[in-house]
């Protein structure tokens, strides 16, 4: 579904995707591991299209889309959840939802809308509130529902369990599964390898703007260097 | 009494239009971070095309309609051809770009029209009420209507549409804004659009008042700045607060110290602004912008 090509981005002068290549298949939850500064966010913004890249190519469906702009993009049906949740801190949680719903048919809305708030119920109780005033479980909700709200066939979650508590983390990661479950392929970022690894079918280590190591998840847990950089054995 | 009254009276008049320019910064700012200076001259187009359209033979309305038109093309065409190219460039160049613009409007207006003063004859009679022994125009209860009609539609279009609730959230988190698929270059360039229409109404209204000219727009843009600032910079009901405030300040300092100080308020309150809270009135602590 996703083919991400010899991608190479720079900030400036400075460059830090060296060359990247992956792979989504449909229906897969594939997870992106590598430590701090590795280029996991600026991989997740490339395939989203808010940064330039700089060689390489993405695929999406077979088509290249490299010079689609972002807005665009979300329309083929790619959606992020951006690390640190960015909820539109002043607009009511309806708001923000609706906001996602913003490249949807008017008339799919209401129904998309309903099925947000059935999947996170909390959210529900807090339409009128303003983002800002959420606690961050509940912002990372709001941040996954808007993306939903798009009808997205590719989730991008950049370190969705970031500062959360352990029972928030596995809710938000059971969350994914349901998603999986429902259609949705699932391209993840995580600090969190562990329980990165336990939903993801396949995954990719990322250092320094490369990708050094990939495989099911099941073999990357096993593997020595996974064990011993990521996963602290 | 009757004299404070009198000064109330032109005090909130002028006010309601430097609320209006006020608006026109911080909606574009909003959604830009950018600081348009050229927001007095879409006031002062819709004055000057609506007087030039109305002597060509146009009805007053028609007139009027031209005005706004020509001002949101205008508006559209700063943007397009002078915002969207300098993407990136410093606070700075971007304001001195929209000085430049607002040179060239200036000079612009000069040569197709004129470089005299103009007015337009009131839209519903001239003779004034008398209220508490004050002297109330009725073309200054069209300004504040006008005006209050304004705010309200604006203030309808943000909240309640969802164009303008993607103005808010290209303002509130550009990023995330481009993540839900909000084209945030269209959303700057509405921006701009919808600020030159409030700016050039503000024009169409006051011009039977106060007179326009080629150069009226400068004054205006100082005016409607330190309104702007006095409010906390972006935020909207800061600047209608502030344009009140803005003219109230006028309006008495030149009728009880000295006519002459009238423009140096303006100053004053960006000088008072800028070394005393920074954030004015309703301003909300840092905001950060990428
Ligand atoms: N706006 C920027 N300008 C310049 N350099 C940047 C910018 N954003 C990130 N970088 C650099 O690019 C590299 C990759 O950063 P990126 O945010 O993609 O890492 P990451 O893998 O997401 O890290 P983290 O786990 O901390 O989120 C880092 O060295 C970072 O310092
Ligand atoms: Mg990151």
């Amino acid at each position: 579904m996703l083919k991400v090509e010899n991608v190479v981005c720079r900030y400036g002068r400075i460059e830090v995707l060296h060359g990247v290549s992956l792979e989504v298949g449909a229906g897969e939850i594939v997870s992106l591991i590598g430590s701090n500064g590795a280029g996991k966010t600026t991989l997740m913004r490339v395939i989203s299209g808010i940064l330039p890249m700089t060689g390489g190519r993405i695929v999406f469906d077979d088509e290249e889309i490299d010079r689609l702009p972002a807005h665009l993009r979300v329309v083929r049906g790619i959606a992020q959840v951006p690390e640190a949740r960015q909820v539109f801190a002043p607009l009511s949680v309806n708001d923000n939802l609706l906001l996602g719903g913003f490249r949807r048919r008017a008339a799919d809305v209401p129904r998309e809308l309903d099925r947000v708030y059935a999947l996170f119920p909390a959210l529900a109780e807090k339409r009128g509130i303003a983002a800002g005033n959420l606690s961050g479980g509940q912002q990372q909700m709001l941040a996954m529902g808007r993306a939903l709200m798009s009808g997205p066939r590719l989730l991008l979650l950049d370190e969705p369990s970031m500062g959360l508590a352990p029972v928030l983390v596995d809710q938000i990661l059971d969350t994914v599964v349901a998603l999986r479950k429902a259609g949705v392929t699932v391209l993840l970022v995580e600090q969190n390898v562990n329980a990165a690894l336990a939903i993801a079918d396949r995954a990719y280590v990322i250092e320094t703007g490369r990708i050094v190591l990939s495989g099911p998840s099941a073999t990357l847990a096993d593997d020595p260097r996974v064990r011993e950089a990521y996963l602290g054995l | 009494m009757p004299e404070f009254l009198q000064f109330a009276f032109s005090g909130l008049t002028v006010g309601a239009i430097y609320a209006l320019v006020a608006l026109g910064f911080t909606l574009i700012y909003n959604a830009s971070g950018v600081i348009n200076f050229a927001q007095g001259e879409f006031v002062m187009l819709g004055g000057m095309v609506t007087v030039f359209a109305h002597a060509a033979g146009l009805p007053l309305p028609l007139a009027a309609l031209t005005a706004l038109v020509t001002a949101v093309v205008i508006g559209l065409a700063l943007y397009r051809f002078a915002i969207e190219p300098a993407r990136g460039a410093s606070a700075v160049s971007l304001i001195i770009i929209t000085i430049g613009a607002s040179i060239l409007l200036r000079g612009a207006t000069s040569i197709v029209f004129d470089k005299n003063f103009h007015s337009l004859p009131p839209y519903a009679g001239s003779a004034p009420w008398i209220v508490g022994g004050a002297a109330l125009l009725p073309q200054s209860l069209i300004v504040l209507g006008g005006a209050a009609a304004i705010v309200v539609a604006l203030w309808y279009f943000l909240t309640r549409t969802l164009t303008g609730k993607a103005l808010l959230a290209t303002a509130a988190n550009r990023l995330a804004a481009r993540l839900v698929g909000i084209n945030t270059n269209a959303v700057v360039g509405l921006s701009f659009a919808v600020s030159a229409a409030i700016g050039a109404l503000g024009g169409i209204l006051m011009t039977p008042i106060t007179f326009t000219s080629y150069d009226s727009g400068t004054l205006l843009a100082l005016k409607g700045f330190a309104a702007a600032m006095l409010g906390g910079m972006g935020n909207p009901l800061g600047a209608v607060v502030g344009g009140l405030v803005v003219g109230l300040l006028e309006a008495f300092s030149a009728g009880y110290i000295s006519s002459s100080y009238k423009d140096a308020v303006a100053f004053l309150v960006i000088l008072g602004v800028l070394f005393l809270m920074p954030q004015g009135l309703f301003g909300r602590g840092g905001v950060e912008r990428v």
